[in-house]
Order: structure tokens, then C-alpha cells, then sequence
């Protein structure tokens, strides 16, 4: 099947927000309520030392997880330092470390 | 044979108690690391031992420290401590004095005026009868001081005094109940055989006149020998395991045994030294500036052993030691913390390997500005400054590209990951070359002192600053500015740092003393520690502290970390807030 | 009987716009000012959006219009007392020794411009090419853009949202017009540079007045302004004295680094120092953003909570230059219901 024409058929590129398990997203609004101020500036992405060396991005992790798009966060959350730069920088006085712990926390015990 | 059945009570207690001590001493002790036993076996013939005898006196007896929060408070404990020591002590002399052989049973001291007649005299029989009531007075003296504290708690010096279980409260109405019936029981036995001295004579004398003494006294003796075995059976239960224990972990600290990041044995002596004074409460920030009251080391140890739910209280810590810097049982309560963290994150030795190993040109001096330290520019500008006018060459380590020093993810408990980001940063430093690394960052400072075994010199730039202007490299010239220092938390109480910014200010700025000085300091608020509030929170508590050190009215609030300086950046205020270097710089 | 007579703090472009309004309406006005000109903030700008106008231009009609004999001006001084004996007797000392009275009081004591300062990550006072927008108009009046290093910049960024929407500066609110100042200001950059790159870096484009929107489009379709979707993160200097900033393109996903020859930074408003001092010397409450709390928002914009105190302009909170002449006309008439005895909403 693959190659055949030249690319591959992978899962629907869309997100399906009926289908996907909003749980985690639900998860992180309760444990972390500052999460949904985030207005998506990328301050928090500009900073990041693991965002400077690899494709990890902090903006873009919560936002799939809100989105219930958890296993393709799941995959890039270990990269973080904890430094809590992004802390120091979010406009909206978002706790992007908090944010991060619950992440681990809850990938910890659901084993994602 | 002196015997009466009234003994029972106590004599049991006493030997259930003793039993269950070194029970339980021995089981933990048997689970310390191979290592920390050696360390023991090594250390225990040694001056440690006797330092660790003086330490016991001064603090388990005494309770010197208590006296620095406040003299009645340590009154109050030395009252207790070294009151019923001596009452056993000179008791016990007494006893011997009057029995001349060594080998009596345990209760005849305690219970001497029950079975020594009044009559009988011996050698100094009238001065060891003051010596008892004496002591006596000061331990109820101190007993009237207790129940004033848990009245008007203020009054001794602590705003907040520590809440108590019930079962709590019921042994502390034991323990009170120990002294007064004592001197009931002597004052009656005096009222009605004679003996005693000031102060159990004429209050038996006193009792004698309306009471009938003769016969309240002996049931009066079977009171207090019921109420010291209740005392003793339920002490290992409750918080006064603390008094034991406390000896015993003084033994042990001194020997060489330390806390280390996990929860091992010495955590438990260290939680059941834990006397529950109350004393980290007011020290507490959290408390003071945010209401929260559930979360200070007493309340956080007491939920630890007696197995509560206190998955919040690992977290909401901003570790900043002023808990740790009060406590008078010297309780490694951040490292506590600390051990209950658990790792999260699932990072192997992989994790990290996109990080590259940057190439650092070669200098005698490194310096390294930290994640923070790149936020505040004005910092690196300052250290640029003074190295260019001492004439320095350096190597700026993280200048592009840098990596997290790796304390965040240890504070946060995770060791693992920790390894591997040091692992990176070290071999960066390595290959500077230099002899000297140079931090603006305290956070950095520790992990390079403690975790990243570094065979150089490692300076915070207030020490190296210092050393420049001490050398003779920097020719700073005093300014007529007010200055108020505000001492990062890991730099004064972490690590000790508290004469060098004072006399670098000193030689810039008028620096003028306040009541957060040294190892008083208040924390900023940024904590990287703390992993409960939120930064409305934060805020809160960053605007009381600032606000504490601007009631000085300086002309400039001082610091040295960038994340303080950020912290308190946050509220506008007239006074402006800069960094130890810039202000050195400015005036150079 | 002597015509009533209105105290008005502050002559930028409210109090001016109001005191000629109150003047025409038959009242005489005591109009107070720390500078030595009337014009406030207005003195600092050199085009107006959306439609280029000459800020001189407003500033000369302005000032014409507060030499009508009815306004006493006060210029450099500033009050040191106020009293207010009951809602239309008020009595205020200035410092220069002189003692005012009237029968009812104007607020407009304008905003402040944010200390760029404090957000040291961008480097303000400390890289040497980094500036204002307020510094940026002085630039456009001598018409030359140079760098510190006397070169003519070759890319050029505009950083919105400095100390405004910010909850780090603790600026939660929107300054509203500094979108619309940074797409004005790069059309003039792009008219004396037209070689130069130029960039502005926004977290939203807020067009909310009459042709902004327009503008915004003009800007990229004529003038070759880029955008980028991103807050900065920090700054740092190279050897050059180049500005190397550090910002996600959140469009694309990545985080950017780039160099600037020159960054401009599109500082925010903040209640004037002016206002706070009114306000408590008054006792007038403040909004959260620390700006004066107007009696109602939709009713009663001009009116405060204390009877007989106005207010106009940016000291009640962000407003571009329309909505602030609107204001203070509005400010006029209120006063003038007040002062007449027949107000229409209490």
C-alpha cells in the first residue's frame, strides 16, 4: 500500500474534536486553571532552551491537548527542562510549569 | 526493700516504653546504608560524641535556640526540658545520698519523699529539699507559661501557635497534669509526715489546714505514678516521641549521618524529632502572606506520620529555608520536602541527547548567567562591565544556546533527568579550562556546588565582586545612596553567602540594616521550588515582601539573582530595584 | 451675576478640547498645566493616524483655541491642594502660590507612557538600539533614521504590546492604539527607508477605528510591511550592537531568532502620575488598570463618584485621538447640565 503513489496514507490530518478523548484537556483546566488564558502569544516558545534544540513547543503541546489530540503531545512533553523561563515571560501569567507538571502527572499515572 | 503497689503504674509504663524504644531505634537504624554505618562506627569514639553531648544539653535541655524567636518561648521549653532532667538528676542524687548504694530501683528517686521519712535526716538533707523545690517551682512556672501560650500566643513571640489532634491535646493534658500532681502529692505528704522544703512544705502546711491530708496523700501517690505510666505508654504515639528521639538524632547527625533526596532512615528520626513547637509557622510566607496554614513543616511531617493525605503539601513549598533557619531541632525540612517529590517524567539518558556539547573558547575565568540571568540583561551587562575594567579575561559559558543549570528539575524531584543536563553543563565547563566559574545566579551556584563536583572554584558574582574590589581590581567609589539588601534565599540561607554583598554594598552605597538581614531574608515569591500556587498568588506574596524591605524607604532595593530581581520587577514602584553588580557597576 | 466658573487639570488635548467648549457655552475655565506649553502627549507626536495629519497641525488649533478670554491658562505649575467645600464649590492651591476657585472640576490629567525599563528582557536603556515609539515620532520630526552606529538601519522591528496586556508589568488592559501607532509608524519608516525591511511583531491586530483596518491592508499591500504572529521572548546585543531577538512565529510553529538594526517598542499607557494624585487626593475610586473610574460606563462616562468631579480624556483609560476630543466635548456637556441645574441622568 505504501509508496505506491508516492506518499503515504496516514490518519486524517483533521482533529476530530467529537471523536478525541478530552479528558486530559479537562484534566488540565481543573488542576491548572490559569492554563486557559493562554492566548497562543509564543512567548513561552520564543524562551525555551528544549524548544531552541529540538521540535518541542510548549505553545503547541497545550494547545493539542486541549484540542484531545494527546498522544502526539504525549510523545514531546519529556523534552522540557523545567527551567520555568516560560513562567517569567507568559503575558497572561499562565503557570506553564505548573502546566507541564500536571501534563507528567497525569501521563504518569495513565501511562499514555 | 522499699516497695509500695502505687509504683506499678509507672514501673510498667517505664518498661513498655523503653522496650519500644530501642525496638524501634535498633529496627532503623539496622535499615541506615551501609555507609552511613560505617560513618557511625567510625565517628562514635571521637570529639563528635562529646560535641553531640554538648549539643543535647544546649538544645534538648535548654532549648537555646528557641530563645533567638523569643526568651519567654525558650524559658517556657527550658522550663520542661532542663527542669525535668534536673528533677531526675539531683532526685536521684538525693536518693543515693540517702541510700548510699548505687543500685536502688528506678522509682525510689522519683518517688523519694513517699518513702523517705521526714524525720530522718542525712548528709545536706535540707539542701537537696530546696534544690527539689526549686525545680519544681520552675517547671510549674514554666507549666503556667504553657497555658498562657495556648491562650494569648502572641504574648510569647509566635503569632500562630501549632493545632493539635485530640489525641494530641489528651497527652498534653497528661503531661501537665504530671507536675501539679506531683506537688500535690509531696505537699500532702508534707502537710501530714513533715519534710520538704519553701515551697511543698508550706504548701502542705497550707493544704493541712482545711484538707485531710494524711488521707489524700497516698491515693495522691498513686495519681501521679498512673498519670507518668499513662504518660509514658502513650508517648511513642504521640509528638513527645519527640524527646527521645531528638537525643538520639543529635547522636546520629553528629556522627556523620545525613539527609540525602530520598526518604530513608534518618527522615524517620527527623520526623519523630519533630516536636511540633510551632515555630516554622510565623517563618512561613505562605502562611503570612496567602493564608494558607495546612502546609508548614510541623503540619507537613505531622500528615507524614500519621499517614494523612498530603499530596498538596509536597508541592506547595517555595523551599525558601526560612523554616529550616528557625527550627530549633535543626530539621533538614527543605531536603524532607524534598524526598517526598516523586519523579514524573520518564527521561532516559536519550532524552536529552539533542542538547550539543557547545564549544567554549578557553579563559581563566568562567562565567555563567543562567537561564534567568538572560532575561535580565542590565546583570550580564553590569558582569561585563567589571570584568572589562578588572581586567579580566573570561569565557562567557552560556552566552548563546545555554542549558538549564538542572536545580528546577531537581527541585522538582527529578533526579534522573538532572544527571543528564549536569552531565552537558559539565563538560562545558570543563572545557573552558578555567579555574574560577563565575555564576549571577544563586539557583546555578548550588547545583554547581553541590551536584556537579567540580574540581574549581565556584563564586557567586557578590563573592567574586568582593575579591575584585579586596585585590585591589576594582576601584569602586562610595555613593551616598540608601541602599536595602534583600539576600536571595539560595545564597544567604542556602549557601551562607552574607558578608560578602554587605561589604561590596558597603564599599558603593550606604547600605542601611534591617530586620531581613543575612539568613532573615524573605523569599520574592519566584520560587522555582514551589509547585502549588498560582501566579496571582505569587504576586501576592512577591508585593508583601517588596513591601517589607521599601518600609526602610532606601534609595535602591538590592539583590543578587536575576529571578528575584525579575520577581520583584513585577510591581511598579518608585524605588528601583537592580542587581548587586549594577549597582557596583554604576559606581565604578 | 459672575458666569460659573470651571477648574480643569490638565491641558492636553481634553482639557484644551474642553475648555473652549465650556468657554463658548458661557462659562470661564481655570486651566491648569505642568508644562510650559498647552498639548500634553499631543507635543510628542509628529503624524496622526489614520489619516497622516500633521500633529502640528491639531496641536496650533488646540492652542488657538484656549486663548479665548474666557480660559485663564496656568502653565508650569501644578496643584498641591484641592478642596472641595461642597459639589460646586472647590478651592485649589497651586505651587506657584496661586489660588483657584470654581464651581465644578474637569479631570484630565491624561496617561503616561510605560517605562520600557522595566521590561529589562527587551533591553531598553541597555542596547543602544532600542527605542520608544514616543522617541520614534522625535526621529520622524528630524526626519532621519540612524543607528547608534550612525548607519542606515537595514531591517527594522516593531514590537506591539510593551507594557500593555502584560500581566508580568501587571498591565492586564489594552493601550488600543498602539497597533494602529506601529502600522502608522512603519508606513513612515517605509517613506524615509525605502530599501529597509520592517517588521512588526503583534499578538493581535486590534483596527478598531474608522480606516484603521484599511490602513493595516495598505501597509501590506503598498508599503511592504511584514507581519509576524509572535511575542517576544527577550533581546540581546551582538557585536555589532545589532538587536538579536528571540520570538515564536506561532503561524509557522517555531520559534525564530532574528537581527534588527533597530527595534522600536510600542510602549503602552499607564494612568498618569497626575491621575493617581487627583484620585486620592479626591478620593475618586480606580478601575482595576489603575486608571479613574468613571461613573458609569455607558451613562455616565464623564460624571466620577464624587458629585461635581469630571473626568475626560485618557485619564479614565486608553483612547486614541478621536475618541478623546469626543470625550471632552461630552465631558463639556455634562458639565454645563450640571452647572445649569438641569442634568439628565443621575
Amino acid at each position: 500500500m505504501n509508496n505506491i503513489w508516492g506518499f503515504t496514507i496516514s490518519s486524517a490530518r483533521v482533529i476530530d474534536y467529537d471523536k478525541n478523548d478530552r479528558s486530559f484537556a479537562q484534566y488540565m483546566t481543573d488542576t491548572v486553571p490559569s492554563s486557559q488564558l493562554c492566548i497562543g502569544c509564543g512567548g513561552c516558545t520564543a524562551t525555551c532552551t528544549a524548544g531552541a534544540l529540538t521540535d518541542f513547543n510548549i505553545r503547541k503541546l497545550q494547545m493539542l491537548v486541549k484540542r484531545g489530540e494527546n498522544r502526539e503531545a504525549g510523545e514531546q512533553m519529556h523534552k522540557c527542562m523545567l527551567c520555568g523561563k516560560c513562567l517569567l515571560v507568559c503575558p497572561r501569567g499562565v503557570d506553564t510549569r505548573r502546566m507541564i507538571f500536571a501534563m507528567l502527572k497525569y501521563i504518569d499515572n495513565q501511562k499514555l | 526493700m522499699y516497695y509500695d503497689p502505687f509504683v506499678l503504674p509507672f514501673m510498667i509504663g517505664l518498661n513498655i516504653l523503653c522496650i519500644y524504644l530501642v525496638v524501634t531505634y535498633v529496627r532503623w537504624i539496622r535499615s541506615f546504608s551501609r555507609a552511613d554505618r560505617h560513618t557511625i562506627l567510625k565517628n562514635m569514639i571521637s570529639i563528635k560524641t562529646l560535641r553531640a553531648c554538648k549539643e543535647i544539653f544546649l538544645e534538648s535541655l535548654v532549648h537555646h535556640k528557641i530563645y533567638r524567636t523569643s526568651p519567654f518561648l525558650g524559658y517556657m521549653h527550658m522550663c520542661f526540658g532542663l527542669g525535668w532532667f534536673l528533677l531526675i538528676v539531683v532526685g536521684k542524687i538525693e536518693s543515693l545520698v540517702y541510700h548510699t548504694s548505687l543500685f536502688n530501683p528506678p522509682y525510689f528517686a522519683i518517688f523519694f519523699r513517699f518513702f523517705h521519712p521526714a524525720n530522718e535526716a542525712f548528709p545536706h538533707s535540707n539542701v537537696f529539699a530546696f534544690l527539689m523545690d526549686l525545680i519544681l517551682l520552675m517547671i510549674l512556672s514554666g507549666l503556667a507559661l504553657a497555658w498562657f501560650k495556648r491562650l494569648y500566643s502572641r504574648l510569647l513571640g509566635m503569632k500562630r501557635t501549632t493545632r493539635h489532634r485530640p489525641f494530641d491535646r489528651l497527652i498534653l493534658t497528661v503531661l501537665w497534669l504530671i507536675f501539679p500532681v506531683r506537688f500535690l502529692a509531696e505537699s500532702f505528704t508534707s502537710g501530714s509526715r513533715g519534710g520538704g522544703s519553701f515551697l511543698t512544705h508550706s504548701a502542705g502546711e497550707f493544704f493541712a489546714s482545711f484538707l485531710p491530708v494524711e488521707s489524700l496523700s497516698y491515693p495522691m501517690w498513686w495519681v501521679y505514678s498512673s498519670v507518668l505510666g499513662i504518660f509514658f505508654l502513650l508517648l511513642p504515639f504521640s509528638r513527645y516521641m519527640h524527646i527521645p528521639t531528638e537525643m538520639v538524632y543529635i547522636f546520629l547527625k553528629n556522627w556523620g549521618v545525613k539527609q540525602g533526596r530520598k526518604f530513608t532512615a534518618i527522615s524517620k528520626f527527623q520526623l519523630y524529632a519533630c516536636s511540633r513547637c510551632g515555630i516554622c509557622i510565623d517563618q512561613c510566607q505562605l502562611g503570612s502572606s496567602l493564608g494558607l496554614t495546612t502546609t508548614q513543616p510541623v503540619y507537613f511531617l505531622k500528615k507524614i506520620r500519621h499517614h494523612e493525605d498530603y499530596s498538596q503539601e509536597i508541592d506547595n513549598c517555595l523551599m525558601c529555608g526560612r523554616c529550616e533557619n528557625a527550627c530549633p531541632v535543626d530539621l533538614h525540612l527543605n531536603l524532607l520536602r524534598l524526598s517526598q517529590r516523586k519523579d514524573y517524567t520518564h527521561i532516559t539518558k536519550n532524552t536529552y541527547t539533542y542538547i550539543p556539547a557547545p564549544r567554549i573558547p578557553k579563559a581563566r575565568v568562567a562565567y555563567f548567567a543562567g537561564c534567568m540571568g538572560h532575561l535580565t540583561p542590565g546583570v550580564i551587562r553590569a558582569m561585563r562591565q567589571l570584568f572589562e575594567k578588572a581586567g579580566i579575561e573570561y569565557t562567557f559559558i552560556d552566552e548563546q544556546n545555554g542549558i538549564c543549570c538542572g536545580r528546577p528539575m531537581m527541585l522538582s524531584g527529578n533526579y534522573n533527568a538532572a544527571s543528564i543536563v549536569v552531565e552537558r553543563n559539565r563538560t562545558a565547563i570543563l572545557n573552558s579550562g578555567a579555574e574560577i566559574l563565575v555564576t549571577s545566579c544563586p539557583i546555578c551556584y548550588t547545583t554547581f556546588k553541590e551536584n556537579y563536583h567540580l574540581n574549581l572554584k565556584i563564586m557567586h558574582h557578590t563573592e567574586y565582586i568582593a575579591q575584585l574590589i579586596s585585590q585591589g581590581l576594582l576601584h569602586p567609589h562610595a555613593s551616598e545612596l540608601r541602599t536595602v539588601f534583600h539576600n536571595p534565599c539560595e545564597l544567604g540561607r542556602g549557601n551562607g553567602i552574607c558578608e560578602s554583598p554587605m561589604q561590596v554594598l558597603q564599599a558603593v552605597s550606604r547600605p542601611v540594616p534591617t530586620k531581613y538581614d543575612g539568613k532573615k531574608s524573605l523569599c520574592c515569591g519566584g520560587s522555582l521550588a514551589n509547585l502549588h500556587i498560582t501566579p496571582t498568588q505569587r504576586s501576592r506574596l512577591s508585593e508583601d515582601a517588596l513591601n517589607a524591605y521599601l518600609s526602610y524607604h532606601p534609595d535602591v532595593l538590592v539583590t543578587a539573582c536575576p529571578l528575584c530581581k525579575k520577581t520583584f520587577a513585577k510591581n511598579h514602584h518608585t524605588v528601583p530595584i537592580k542587581d548587586i553588580a549594577e549597582i557596583v557597576a554604576e559606581n565604578c | 451675576m459672575n458666569p460659573m466658573n470651571v477648574i480643569i487639570i490638565g491641558a492636553g488635548t481634553a482639557g484644551c478640547e474642553a475648555a473652549y467648549r465650556l468657554a463658548k457655552a458661557g462659562f470661564t475655565v481655570e486651566l491648569v498645566e505642568k508644562e510650559c506649553t498647552p498639548g500634553g502627549n499631543l507635543n510628542n507626536w509628529f503624524q496622526l493616524f489614520p489619516d497622516r495629519k500633521q500633529a502640528s497641525a491639531l496641536r496650533q488649533l488646540l492652542q488657538q483655541q484656549v486663548e479665548h478670554p474666557s480660559i485663564r491658562l496656568h502653565t508650569d505649575t501644578v496643584p498641591v491642594k484641592i478642596e472641595r467645600q461642597d459639589a460646586r464649590h472647590y478651592a485649589m492651591e497651586l505651587d506657584n502660590g496661586a489660588r483657584l476657585e470654581g464651581n465644578a472640576l474637569l479631570v484630565t490629567t491624561g496617561f503616561r507612557t510605560f517605562d520600557a525599563s522595566r521590561k529589562e528582557e527587551y533591553g531598553y536603556g541597555i542596547y543602544e538600539n532600542v527605542i520608544t515609539s514616543v522617541e520614534l515620532e522625535n526621529y520622524f520630526a528630524n526626519r532621519q533614521i540612524l543607528t547608534s552606529t550612525g548607519k542606515r538601519p537595514e531591517r527594522i522591528g516593531l514590537i506591539q504590546c510593551v507594557g500593555s496586556r502584560d500581566e508580568k508589568m501587571c498591565n492586564f488592559h489594552c493601550s488600543k492604539v498602539c497597533c494602529i501607532t506601529a502600522v502608522k509608524q512603519a508606513m513612515e519608516l517605509r517613506e524615509l527607508l525605502p530599501d529597509a525591511e520592517i517588521l512588526c511583531f503583534y499578538m493581535d491586530m486590534r483596527m478598531f477605528g474608522p480606516g484603521y483596518e484599511e490602513m493595516y491592508r495598505e501597509a501590506q499591500e503598498k508599503y511592504n510591511i511584514k507581519f509576524v504572529r509572535g511575542r517576544l521572548s527577550e533581546a540581546s546585543e551582538n557585536q555589532a550592537k545589532q538587536v538579536v531577538v528571540k520570538c515564536e512565529d506561532t503561524l509557522v510553529g517555531k520559534p525564530m531568532r532574528m537581527t534588527l538594526d533597530l527595534m522600536v517598542l510600542m510602549v503602552g499607557m499607564e494612568a498618569s502620575d497626575g491621575s493617581r494624585w487627583v484620585a486620592k487626593e479626591l478620593q475618586l475610586p480606580l478601575a482595576p488598570n489603575g486608571f479613574i473610574q468613571p461613573g458609569d460606563p455607558h451613562y455616565a462616562t464623564n460624571r466620577t463618584a464624587v458629585e461635581g468631579v469630571f473626568v475626560a480624556g485618557c485619564a479614565t483609560s486608553p483612547m486614541n485621538l478621536t475618541d478623546t476630543l469626543t470625550d471632552a466635548r461630552s465631558a463639556a456637556l455634562a458639565i454645563g447640565e450640571f452647572l445649569n441645574g438641569n442634568e439628565h441622568y443621575n
